[in-house]
């Protein structure tokens, strides 16, 4: 298990180094950032200053191995906009997408698994159906377009829940991961908590809805699959309640597939943040990065991506390393 | 080499039994497809909105202010009358107008088109992306299968969505206007259909790599190579169609995904510019408008997802009809 865990951990340096030049080479194929730093009539001087300072002129191969090795010493390098280091930028909206993911993948989990379990058991029954047409409208949602409603219906026509930002300017709150969920429960601030709840309720189901139609499809069909295998008639012949075969018996083993597309749904998670954060005025790294992406603003760029594909990486090794604990035959070798 | 028994010989022993076969495997896909309730449904609505985008084109005509005059057609959904801009739906406008005044019905029809033409085109160049890529690193195997492998990794972990945006971004308006089938297109439209297929071709090459990987051991393979078929020959006819269920399911997924992907980039304001409407830039700063005039972003955005919806219940139940070993008859 553990050379198992090594060996995985090594194949992610291959991956890991094609993101860092991916990134980096696609950010010099468009263009020049000198003017976007000093502005379109700069004088060529000034433009060959800037190149001068930023190394644009070094041939790609130095220059790439100049962003890696800073990257090495933690450097994460300075925003072209506002000349503040790329990491505190990072440190003030990492937490805020971190914290409406995780939100909305615990939506996710906690609607999609049960749905999926109950259509899978009941196959062809009316909840069945229900389930299956409505999970192939999730996975159908443009993401902008049920924000928009949301919004539009719970925001701003029944004024249930606030529209814009993660917390109210008049609550106190002391921060110390930046969750702020995590922070108030932390303090024991209760009016923090309702708030910052109160705050992220429509961006975390805007952004649970496509992963909640995934796990539930994919649940039921596993669950259908191991309901019509032998093991199972077993259980049933020797008298098991129906309520134990369907949770202990069969559940169990469909994990295995549900846990991948967990997995494989961070990846639109992340890309349905940068929606999300932009109708909700959520104040993240997806509004961060496009933001620097018009304004050529590499450093922030460079990063924000690369943070992205680390997560990603990050959340499919634990998945694969889950495989072995749920499913003992998986033999790593 | 060509050699011309060979290019009969195979033909002539598949389509034997095709045709006189009571149930060929094309018949009973159609036969499960058919069965599929959600497809049939899917399939009705994907007509219905086909028919809008194409008739609605006879609707599309009105008295144009600015010009003085009665237009019709593409002139219509372009005519600005700025007098008559953010009206809510009444008789005249039925879908309301947008911020300069322009009917938003004639732009739902005529966005409509080009959003389905993005869709399909950036479909086209994922399945030929995915299809050339997937069977080289199959065929070939070694190291050209590890760096195209990774290569796939690498653009798997990054969201698709940035790679759009930057794509855009950077070389969105870079190709002057053209003409298409009489229509005046923005540069911008060809630009969004090859960034999106070129985002979007790494699931469909792993399927296609996994499927090659095991049909390249096939004894019929190993006899076309004895023929001496070359490399090309033995992917692209040998190898390749027999991996077309994926493909068409791919393919189809792909329309839909293109549509969105294209509607999400101009949503956030980096989409096709000018002129030329598509459902996505319709939607480019309603935002602003949410609460004012939410009939800027209601409209297209449901046509965007009926369009999606119905696509999504095709694949579905191609996905079922074409498996071989399916069962399912829902």
């Amino acid at each position: 298990m553990i050379q198992y865990v090594i060996r995985r951990l090594l194949l992610v340096f291959p991956v890991i180094i094609g993101v860092t030049f991916l990134t980096f080479a696609m950010l010099l194929a468009t263009g020049d950032p000198t003017s976007a730093m000093a502005g379109e009539h700069a004088s060529p001087a000034l433009r060959a200053a800037i190149r001068e300072e930023l190394g644009l002129d070094d041939p790609l191969l130095v220059q790439y191995g100049r962003f890696v090795w800073r990257l090495l010493q933690g450097d994460l390098g300075r925003s072209i906009m506002t000349r503040s280091p790329v990491q505190s930028e990072l440190k003030l909206f990492f937490p805020a997408t971190i914290e409406l993911a995780l939100a909305a993948m615990f939506l996710a989990i906690l609607v999609g698994i049960p749905l999926g379990i109950l259509a899978g058991s009941r196959h062809n029954s009316f909840i069945d159906l229900g389930t299956t047409f409505g999970a192939l409208i999730g996975v159908s949602m443009p993401i902008f377009w049920l924000g928009l409603m949301l919004l539009w219906l719970f925001g701003l026509k029944l004024n249930w829940f606030p529209t814009t930002g993660r917390i109210g300017a008049d609550v106190q709150l002391q921060t110390i991961t930046n969750l702020y969920i995590v922070d108030s429960i932390i303090t024991g601030n209760i009016p923090a908590l309702t708030s910052a709840l109160r705050y992220i309720t429509l961006p975390a189901l805007a952004l649970a809805t496509i992963p909640t139609a995934f796990i539930a499809r994919m649940t039921r069909s596993a669950m259908i699959d191991i309901l019509g295998m032998d093991y199972i008639r077993t259980a049933r012949a020797k008298g098991l309640v129906e309520r134990l075969v369907v949770t202990k018996h069969a559940f169990k083993n469909a994990l295995l597939p549900v846990v991948t597309v967990v997995g494989l749904q961070t990846g639109s998670l992340l890309a349905g943040a940068i929606l999300t954060e932009t109708i909700f005025a959520w104040p993240g790294m997806g509004r961060w990065i496009v933001n620097a992406i018009v304004a050529r603003n590499f450093p922030v760029v460079q990063i924000g991506v690369l943070v992205f594909a680390l997560i990603f990486i990050a959340v499919n090794l634990l998945v694969d390393i889950s495989y072995g604990w749920l499913d003992p035959r998986v033999r790593y070798d | 080499m060509a050699d011309p028994v060979s290019t009969t010989l195979p033909t002539d022993a598949v389509a034997q039994p095709v045709s006189s076969a009571p149930l060929s495997p094309l018949r009973l896909a159609v036969r499960r497809f058919r069965k599929h309730r959600m497809a049939m449904f899917g399939l009705g609505l994907l007509i219905l909105l086909l028919l809008y985008i194409s008739l609605g084109v006879l609707l599309s005509r009105g008295y144009c202010a600015p010009l003085k005059q009665e237009v019709s057609g593409e002139a219509w959904a372009n005519c600005n009358d700025t007098g008559l801009k953010l009206q809510p739906p009444s008789a005249g406008h039925i879908f309301g107008t947008d911020v300069i005044g322009r009917d938003i019905l004639a732009r739902t029809i005529y966005g409509g088109q080009i959003s389905v033409l993005i869709g399909i085109s950036a479909a086209f160049v994922e399945v030929l992306l995915g299809a050339f890529i997937g069977a080289l690193a199959a065929y070939y195997g070694g190291w050209v299968d590890n760096i195209l492998m990774r290569f796939t990794e690498a653009m798997l972990t990054i969201p698709s969505l940035f790679l759009l945006i930057i794509g855009s971004h950077f070389f969105g308006n870079r190709l002057p206007a053209f003409n298409f089938l009489g229509r005046e297109l923005a540069g911008g439209v060809v630009v969004i259909i090859l960034i999106i297929g070129a985002t979007s071709w790494m699931y469909l090459a792993r399927i296609v790599r996994a499927n090659v990987l095991s049909l390249r051991e096939r004894d019929y393979v190993s006899a076309a190579r004895a023929l001496g078929a070359s490399d090309s020959r033995i992917i692209f006819l040998h190898l390749l169609p027999n991996t077309i269920a994926p493909l068409i399911v791919s393919a189809t997924l792909g329309v839909a995904n293109a549509i969105l992907s294209e509607a999400y980039v101009s949503f956030l304001g980096l989409g096709v510019q000018g002129a030329t409407a598509t459902w996505g830039n319709m939607l480019d700063g309603a935002y602003q408008y949410l609460e004012t005039a939410p009939w800027l972003w209601f409209f297209p955005g449901t046509l965007i997802l009926l369009t999606v919806l119905g696509i999504n219940f095709v694949g579905d139940g191609l996905r079922d009809a074409l498996d071989p070993y399916s069962t399912k008859h829902l």
